[in-house]
């Protein structure tokens, strides 16, 4: 099935108007001897009945597991509002809006979305979003390198692993020099920080939560910056938990990034996800990415517009502020919808997070799986196991996704593992767990 | 839109305790989020939907942007539980679906193109770019030569000339001749052993086939340099050519253009980065591999240039992607191209009695018209604008910056030859309006929710949320 | 046709510069603005810095374009229209006056001799556009 609604009569008749004999004559800019003959070597085409069966029995070659983990992934409950609404055809299928007379759809959508990112991060603008939390901190770093031109980032332990590897990618292509503060106790010290100050630092990058699911103090962090010019970036991969804290901005972030995926958009396998960046408003046009500015029409009506188009590679080409040209558009358009649908609720839905993993730990704690350190946690946190490896396979086998094994990116955490817990995590399911756990352990 | 109170979500009865073990000073006092019944917020993305234009809407002309139809099975797949809800951190062994497609989907991808290995990863074309870069620059590192300067022609996408610069590497311009393939003196003159690689976008953004494709591939090769294929249009050559056969080293892809997933008012989108054998220990990691039966993914790969994303790239696009493919088979891929071209050059033919057609040679999958000719001051932007009007979108403008008021036109294998037929007879309308009537075409559109917009005051006193005051 | 002021001199860039003792007033043409139109942003230089004549000193935006301005004398910066910040349109309704960009302090009174008179410009103009 291709697609293709042109009949043979039709082409035929093509052929004829344009004056020549065939379709291959069209080609014939194309070197003779580099002109393929033959049909590719794919499996051949089939009808749409077959590849929905073929691509049926490739999904539940997936196991379904209940998952408890979260590690810059999260499951959350999303409503069918925000699939029947974003399946509408005039959304998805449309282009980066670039007529604003024909995609006032999206281009509100997405300026109500850099409102409410803005307002849970606590800054003051923030972008039509960037692939996914990692590159989004990969290009927070290189728009504070941008702004007071020092290239020595001082990077917490607690950021997430993989982000702090793109992060070091990014760095290698751009000559930053990365230095990493190891955490103390599940959490960053704001004097390891301090020791590593030097007047060559462009910014600091904290995670809250951090990866091991631990609150940061954020305000201790920006309180060792005072007074100095390096720039304090915190990347946040779960950002439910903002609907519960103090905003990252509120407390003296200047960058925010990461991760909102949580807001409407699946797990999927990791992609796609949703990146976002945000900042005070002096970073505005050192800002990658799209941004959507407010304005009027020629007859005074409201309408939005894609703006300070002259940062973006479009204009600007080698002297851009990134390369970046799409953006998660429909990814985003899920996460504002869902955010539109939950509204000031957010924060009880937060609170219902932080409360089942309270039980969560309880149900643990009584089978004498507890936290290694006592750092204040979200809905994500830390548990020593015996074996923790083998109990996590055992637990795979039975259907549970428990944790994520820590001994590849924390030495001194090599037997244990990161749990997390949503709304999707019932009660019943906590105690499902407990028992199947329970069971492995006493066998 | 608010309503304190009332809102589209409500907990579930549970019977928890309260866990109060968050320091107070950790917690805010409440977020600033507008509240609406779930039937307000229905109604109000419902109208927002209404105001928007997508190729289910009507044709989508855009040069170089690919808007072929998205099927709408690509939706049903990648939204299937076994794929939608599957966790990234899920162990390898039980993810054996998920990473089977991968692999396959890379393996089409090579056969489709030459190369001999594809990731996945880049979430984006931009992305993929940036991704080849840094692969150009690490396998010069390990060479130990040093290299500075990457060539891209004058008709380039700006993506190219940002993700040189993103990596560290200089930006020189190649220029073109007048019948829009690159001036293969000039690149001569420009060679030496600074140069690392060249970007080309093949067939180029004017949407011709480079007819020295083989004498710049040659020039490339003889100082040791790299070639660097922009697959944006790859529409147009797939199962005609292999890209590598034209000579080029390596390639990123679109699937979000060429394999038809949608492009989402912006995204996601989709774009693998290829590469020829001895290219292939630099490629990002993870990458999906397969020992026997048992699908994985490899991160012990020593001279990676390291992980570009924090999973394994958009993965849910890349089930469309496969989708698609499967779909097409060899046969189809192959017609899908034949089709491309067949419809660009039968547009070409008839527009061309109407409008300025800067280059007259057959074209791919996409030709550019300009706007000179045209009197009363009426310009490609005013014949874009109302263009809206018939209930098309406008096609590619400005674009590439070499052509004065460029008009770049993609129809796509997907337009019937009647849509096409009306396209033509739109245009001629307009082309006459703008000699009978041009204030109708200079202050279109006149029949879109919003008619043309401020620009100049949302650059000047951007206002970028609610909040921002004015 | 564009105003060309007689008192100024011109670079081949479409700056002008407006000697005032040893400093010079410089900013962009008539033709320059014309050509750019509706400018919305001007990304000024820092005060201090010294810079060599040709060098860019500055940027002009408009909603779809980017302009490099090029110093058309060597010297130091000594001020500059921290005005266009708020109203970067001053540069399109005033570009001789309330539209200068900023100010340098010129070491090297030669370098205005490499410079266009009114009439030179005016018809360097000319035959750019015939060129086209």
């Amino acid at each position: 099935m291709s697609f293709i609604p042109t009949t043979k009569k039709d082409t035929e008749q093509m052929l004829k108007i344009i004056g020549v004999k065939s379709i291959e004559d069209l080609f014939s800019d194309i070197p003779g001897e580099i002109r393929s003959t033959g049909d590719l070597d794919l499996p051949p085409g089939i009808s749409e009945i077959e590849a929905d069966g073929l691509l049926t029995r490739l999904s539940e070659k997936n196991r379904r597991l209940s998952v408890f983990a979260g590690g810059g992934a999260y499951r959350h409950y999303v409503p069918p509002v925000v699939d029947q609404l974003t399946n509408r055809s005039e959304f998805y299928t449309a282009y980066t809006p670039y007529q604003p007379e024909v995609s006032q759809g999206t281009l509100t959508a997405i300026f109500e979305f850099q409102t409410m990112l803005s307002r849970l991060t606590g800054t003051e603008v923030t972008n039509a979003s960037m692939y996914d939390g990692a590159t989004s901190l990969a290009e927070a770093a290189l728009m504070s390198v941008r702004d007071n031109k020092k290239k020595r980032l001082v990077v917490s332990g607690g950021v997430n692993p993989r982000y702090r590897e793109v992060l070091s990618t990014y760095g290698w292509a751009n000559d930053l020099s990365l230095v990493t503060v190891p955490l103390s106790g599940g959490v960053t010290n704001p004097e390891d920080i301090a020791s590593h100050l030097d007047d060559d630092t462009g910014a600091v990058i904290v995670q809250s939560p951090n990866y091991l699911g631990s609150i940061e103090d954020i305000q201790a962090v920006a309180d060792i910056l005072k007074g100095g010019k390096a720039n304090l970036i915190v990347a946040v991969t779960e950002p439910l938990s903002m609907a519960l804290l103090k905003s990252p901005g509120s407390l003296g972030a200047d960058i925010v990034c990461g991760e909102a995926q949580a807001f409407g958009n699946p797990v999927g396998f990791g992609g796609p996800y949703l990146g976002f960046l945000s900042a005070k408003r002096r970073f505005m046009r050192k800002m990658p990415g799209r941004l959507v500015g407010k304005t009027a029409d020629s007859e005074g009506r409201e309408a939005y517009v894609l703006t300070l188009q002259t940062r973006e590679q479009h204009i600007r080409r080698d002297r851009a502020t990134s390369n970046i040209c799409t953006n998660q558009g429909l990814c985003a358009l899920r996460a504002q919808i869902y955010l539109a649908l939950l509204g000031s609720r957010l924060r009880d839905l937060a609170v219902l997070n932080h409360n089942l993993s309270g039980v969560l730990k309880g149900a643990l704690a009584k089978l004498g799986i507890e936290p290694p350190f006592d750092a204040p946690t979200f809905n994500e946190f830390v548990v020593r196991v015996k074996n923790a490896r083998e109990v996590r396979d055992a637990l795979a086998e039975k259907g549970y996704l428990f944790g994520i094994p820590l001994e590849d990116d924390y030495q001194e955490l090599s037997d244990c593992l990161l749990v997390a817990c949503t709304e999707l995590n019932a009660p019943a399911d906590i105690d499902a767990l407990a028992a199947e756990l329970k069971a492995i352990l006493t066998s | 839109m608010n309503t304190p109170g009332v809102s589209g979500w409500e907990p579930p009865r549970w019977d928890i305790p309260e866990s109060d073990d968050i320091p107070k000073k950790y917690l805010n006092d409440g977020i600033d989020l507008p509240d609406a019944g779930e039937v307000d917020v229905v109604r109000h993305y419902t109208k927002l939907s209404t105001m928007n234009f997508g190729v289910d809407s009507g044709m989508y002309p855009l040069g170089s942007c690919t808007m072929k139809y998205n099927p709408k099975i690509d939706e049903k797949t990648a939204s299937l539980p076994g794929f939608a809800s599957l966790h990234p951190d899920t162990p390898d062994a039980l993810s054996q679906g998920a990473l089977e497609l991968l692999y396959e989907l890379g393996g089409y991808l090579c056969r489709i193109t030459g190369m001999d290995r594809f990731t996945l990863a880049p979430a984006a074309g931009a992305h993929g770019e940036l991704s080849g870069v840094m692969v150009i620059r690490k396998y010069f590192e390990k060479l130990g030569e040093k290299r500075t300067t990457i060539l891209i022609p004058d008709s380039a996408h700006g993506t190219n000339p940002a993700s040189v610069t993103m990596c560290g590497f200089d930006v020189k311009e190649v220029p073109s001749s007048e019948t829009g393939d690159v001036d293969v003196a000039a690149l001569s003159a420009m060679m030496d052993e600074s140069v690392a690689a060249m970007m080309l976008t093949s067939p180029n953004t004017l949407g011709l086939f480079d007819r020295n494709i083989l004498t710049i591939s040659k020039i490339l090769k003889d100082h040791g340099a790299l070639f660097y294929c922009d697959g944006a249009n790859l529409n147009a050559v797939m199962g005609k050519a292999a890209v590598t056969d034209m000579g080029f080293d390596l390639m990123h892809i679109n699937l979000h253009k060429t394999f038809s997933t949608p492009h989402g008012g912006g995204g996601p989108g989709s774009g693998p980065l290829g590469v020829t054998k001895r290219l292939e220990p630099f490629l990002p990691v993870p990458l999906v591999d397969r020992k026997g039966d048992t699908y994985f993914l490899d991160t012990d790969r020593p001279d990676s240039i390291g992980r570009v994303h924090a999973f394994y790239g958009n993965f849910l696009v890349c089930v469309k992607a496969y989708t698609y493919i499967r779909m097409l088979g060899g046969d189809g891929v192959r017609k899908v191209a034949e089709h491309a071209v067949l419809n660009a050059n039968y547009l070409m033919h008839r527009l061309k009695e109407v409008y300025d057609l800067p280059i007259d040679r057959t074209c791919m999958h996409e030709f550019v018209l300009s706007d000179k000719g045209i009197g009363n001051h009426v310009t490609t932007n005013d014949i874009a604008k109302r263009i809206l009007d018939y209930g098309y979108h406008a096609p590619t403008v400005y674009f590439p910056l070499l052509i004065a008021g460029a008009m770049m036109i993609e129809p796509t294998e997907t337009e019937s030859r009647a849509t096409l037929d009306r396209f033509v007879e739109v245009m001629g309308e307009i082309r006459k309006q703008a000699d009978d009537d041009p204030e109708l075409v200079k202050t279109a559109p006149h029949t879109t929710p919003v008619g043309r917009v401020d620009a100049v005051t949302a650059a000047r006193k951007p206002v970028l949320t609610h909040d921002d005051i004015e | 046709m564009s105003d060309i002021p007689k008192d100024l001199k011109y670079t081949e860039e479409h700056e002008w510069v407006r000697m005032e003792g040893s400093v010079g007033v410089c900013g962009i043409t008539d033709y320059a603005q014309e050509m750019l139109t509706d400018i919305v942003y001007v990304e000024l230089p820092e005060v201090d810095i010294e810079i060599g004549q040709g060098e860019q000193v500055a940027v002009v935006e408009s909603v779809k374009a980017v302009s490099d301005v090029y110093a058309p004398l060597s010297g130091t910066i000594v001020e500059i229209n921290e005005e266009l910040e708020d109203s970067p349109e001053m540069v399109n309704d005033d570009p001789y006056g309330e539209g200068w960009i900023f100010k340098i302090e010129v070491e090297n009174d030669d370098e205005l001799e490499e410079l266009m008179d009114a009439e030179e410009y005016a018809a360097f103009i000319e035959s750019m556009e015939e060129d086209e």
